[in-house]
């Protein structure tokens, strides 16, 4: 973890406590998450529909998850007034839950897409390109859980630009898609099925990209959102 | 001065401003011959609300008492460096020390009205610095420094009463009506709000939010959300050193220097 970000050292070690229980339970939610995304895209590969079932069931948890960390922050407001490092703590993780709790929507979306697939006889033609869009998101979200674990600012920095690649990526799914429908009309249900999929796909990228952008808050203060990658970098490097 | 080489102490943030109404420069302060205050360097603006934090002992309440020479009051105290009062130098020898104090008036932590009625504790300074010439000048002026501090309606029909017959909130904002009567510039509070209720307390934080229209606000403070809550800038000491002056909104969310942000979020204490 970096050593600008403290969590414990307070006089009251209750509130130690609370603060290190928040943080685990992020990664623990994260943790989860990451585990929906595997199944989801293990459902994607395999078409086995046991996969969806458990995207769903996992969902709850971090439905649940979200509920509760959110109510220990409330509670950590309410009661410790927290401030600067702790304050922002607080802020950061707060964001960071919802968006781990939309990531979670958004991999049941596609479990659910992967289903009606199944169900419907999709043509495996309409999937071109999707695996691999997912293999890369997967491949951000388990970094982006572990630059939140140790709070590397650099490496969030260094992350970012990935977002690019899968903007990238479902570009190139969606012209696929587009020519799939071109060449037969009655193509145009399936591919508006996967194309809503590979949407998802392309939105978990960026609400990894809002988690790395707490992960800099957090550490650093600075809010970085709506700002690009060498601003990001020029104003890092004058907090320094 | 002791023998001993100068500290010098650089302090973190902002310090400095254009056109300060007080400006300290490399102040020391001794207590026989302990040093208490070490190389402090700040600027105190017009009408900004500053609040001086720091835990126990950090020296914040003997620097406050620097501005407007209270410490003259302690015989082994010693001040060193420069105190300014826009252009003056305030431990000039030229200096009338109660004129100064009429200048940079103080509220102290415990509501210490005169043992008078209500209307003679507001009177008090203005009679002394020979304000009004008239008594309906200086029922006017009572009038009008009980309305700023929103005591008016409480308290005019009792003026001749007893001060001390008043509850502590309402003792505080006496002494703060009594303090803004003789008209200062400056006013020095030393953690007012330490003796009173959170209502009182909420009632003396708008006070001085609404006072900071017409007059500079010290005050020192023991409460954190408190200095959150009612100054623009705040200042850090720890140890007798200044360890960090910035705008209240950024010591809050995102201090410079690790001591601040290890005391506001409760690690020294």
């Amino acid at each position: 973890m970096n050593e600008d970000v403290m969590v414990g050292g307070h006089i009251s070690r209750q509130y130690d406590e609370e603060l290190d229980e928040i943080r685990s339970r992020v990664l623990q939610m994260g943790g989860l998450v990451e585990t929906q995304m595997d199944k989801t895209l293990d459902a994607l590969r395999e078409d086995e529909s046991d996969h969806i079932v458990d995207v769903e069931k996992l969902d709850r948890k971090v439905n649940k998850m979200e509920m509760l960390i959110d109510e220990e922050c409330t509670q950590i407001l309410a009661k410790r007034q927290p401030a600067a490092g702790d304050l922002r703590l607080i802020i950061a993780t707060s964001k960071s839950v919802r968006d781990l709790e939309r990531i979670g929507d958004e991999a049941e979306r596609v479990a659910h897409m992967v289903r009606n697939a199944m169900d419907n006889q999709i043509s495996k033609k309409a999937f071109k390109g999707l695996l691999s869009l997912g293999e890369q998101t997967k491949e951000l979200l388990h970094k982006t859980l572990n630059v939140y674990a140790r709070m590397e600012t650099r490496k969030a920095v260094k992350l970012m630009r990935k977002d690019q690649e899968i903007d990238d990526e479902y570009s190139r799914v969606v012209l696929r898609l587009i020519e799939y429908m071109k060449k037969d009309p009655d193509n145009i249900s399936d591919a508006l099925d996967v194309m809503w999929a590979a949407r998802s796909l392309e939105r978990i990228g960026d609400h990894c990209i809002n988690i790395l952008e707490n992960v800099i808050y957090l550490v650093e203060g600075e809010d970085v959102r709506h700002t690009g990658i060498k601003e990001i970098k020029r104003q890092l490097s004058n907090s320094d | 001065m002791l023998d001993t080489a100068k500290e010098t102490y650089q302090t973190a943030g902002e310090p400095f401003l254009d056109e300060p109404k007080m400006r300290v420069r490399n102040a020391d302060v001794f207590y026989a011959d302990k040093q208490a205050i070490f190389d402090v360097n700040i600027d105190i603006g017009k009408n900004e609300v500053i609040s001086m934090i720091g835990p126990s002992g950090c020296g914040k309440s003997t620097f406050l008492r620097c501005l407007n020479r209270m410490n003259d009051t302690i015989d082994i105290c010693r001040v060193t460096g420069e105190l300014f009062l826009e252009d003056q130098d305030i431990y000039d020898r030229s200096i009338d020390v109660v004129e100064l104090r009429a200048r940079v008036g103080m509220v102290f932590q415990k509501p210490n009205p005169f043992p008078k009625s209500i209307y003679e504790n507001v009177a008090y300074g203005a009679r002394i610095h020979g304000l009004t010439d008239t008594k309906v000048e200086l029922d006017e002026l009572i009038e009008k420094s009980l309305h700023r501090c929103g005591l008016w309606n409480e308290v005019k029909d009792r003026l001749e009463e007893p001060a001390t017959g008043l509850s502590g909130g309402q003792q505080q904002r006496l002494c703060i009506a009594r303090a803004i009567a003789v008209n200062p510039e400056v006013i020095l509070m030393d953690e007012p709000c330490s003796a009173l209720d959170p209502i009182a307390t909420a009632t003396v934080e708008e006070l001085i939010h609404e006072l900071s229209e017409n007059f500079t606000i010290c005050i020192v403070t023991h409460s954190m959300q408190q200095a959150a809550r009612v100054s623009s800038r705040t200042a850090y000491f720890h140890l007798g050193k200044l360890i960090e002056v910035n705008d209240t909104s950024k010591v809050f969310t995102n201090p410079e220097h690790q001591l601040t942000e290890e005391y506001i979020t409760g690690r020294i204490g």
